[in-house]
């Protein structure tokens, strides 16, 4: 009995395991980005992207990674809308980071509809984890 | 023999004993318990990790109990224009939170809040914003656009936790409203 307890709760705790250590998430997907033709991850790209305005109908006008995000990635950010702070982009100060390939792909596709008005190319994305995963050398 | 007989004895001793529960509207066995609970809380908190997680990233992860299910099927289908953001789910996890906020949205909760809004909804509507909602109104009529709108630390009625200091605990108490720049409220 306490042997069929124990395998459960290991059996259980076992996807939640994974789910939280993602090694290479980064490299995994610049992988797959590659695949798609976007052969060089370009941090300084990626960077001049996150801060470049795009224009929308509605209530922002003007929008920007760092609308929410701010320009410095190692500072909290603040949703222009609900005023919710959001947790700093850079692994460094915030580890948990880019360390799960469906977060990343869920925000890219939300984030950059709303943002940019479209789905990011492979190539933009590509460009854009690189800035945020070394973003203390830009 | 004897046992039979005990045993019978004891049905009908349980059986007359909880006739006027049976009986009563008021639940009585549970009317104490209730009370106590709806005197800590009046809304149910926020128990699914997963809601908590997908929609409190950007917002304070509202109660269920404060939406009927209609308002839930109808927010949960549009989430690709959520009040002018894109907050796309993939099918999975949006079948999931689906169905924790529809078996727990406010006609399913005894909860007193709960219960206020969901009579005040007209069976014509299907509101989208908690703050569309007549008792919401009725509620947060003498609040002047000063201490809301047109404060930059509040911004919208939408941010209820940015003056309900208990919100996160379902708690709506007016004695725990703390207006961001103006301090306590008080009636």
């Amino acid at each position: 009995m306490k042997n069929t307890f124990l395998m459960t709760t290991l059996l259980i705790s076992v996807p939640f395991g994974f789910a939280q250590a993602e090694p290479n998430t980064v490299n995994n997907l610049l992988t797959v980005y590659a695949a798609q033709g976007a052969n060089t991850a370009d941090a300084q790209r990626g960077k001049a992207l996150w801060q470049k305005t795009f224009m929308a109908k509605g209530e922002f006008t003007s929008r920007s990674c760092a609308s929410c995000h701010t320009q410095d990635l190692t500072q909290p950010g603040k949703h222009v809308k609900t005023n919710k702070q959001i947790k700093p982009m850079a692994p460094s100060v915030n580890p948990q980071r880019l360390t799960s390939v469906k977060k990343i792909n869920k925000w890219f596709k939300r984030n950059c509809k709303w943002t940019l008005g479209r789905e990011c190319t492979a190539q933009e994305k590509s460009n854009i984890l690189a800035y945020i995963e070394n973003e203390s050398k830009f | 023999m004897k046992s039979t007989l005990a045993i019978s004895a004891i049905v009908f001793t349980v059986g007359i004993l909880t006739l006027p529960v049976v009986w009563s509207d008021n639940d009585f066995r549970w009317g104490k318990m209730e009370e106590q609970r709806h005197k800590s809380s009046d809304v149910a908190t926020v128990t699914n990790p997963l809601y908590k997680d997908e929609c409190g990233s950007c917002h304070m992860a509202y109660p269920p109990g404060l939406l009927p299910a209609k308002s839930w099927r109808k927010l949960m289908s549009g989430l690709e224009d959520h009040f002018g953001d894109n907050a796309e789910l993939d099918v999975q996890t949006a079948e999931s939170i689906s169905q924790y906020l529809l078996t727990n949205s406010a006609e399913q909760s005894d909860y007193r809040r709960s219960r206020k809004f969901s009579q005040s909804i007209k069976s014509s509507d299907i509101p989208l914003r908690i703050s569309d909602i007549h008792y919401f109104k009725h509620e947060h009529d003498e609040i002047p656009q000063s201490m809301v709108s047109d404060n930059p630390q509040v911004k919208s009625f939408s941010q209820c936790n940015a003056c309900h200091e208990k919100a996160e605990q379902g708690v709506f108490n007016e004695h725990d409203v703390r207006i961001p720049g103006f301090g306590k409220w008080d009636d």
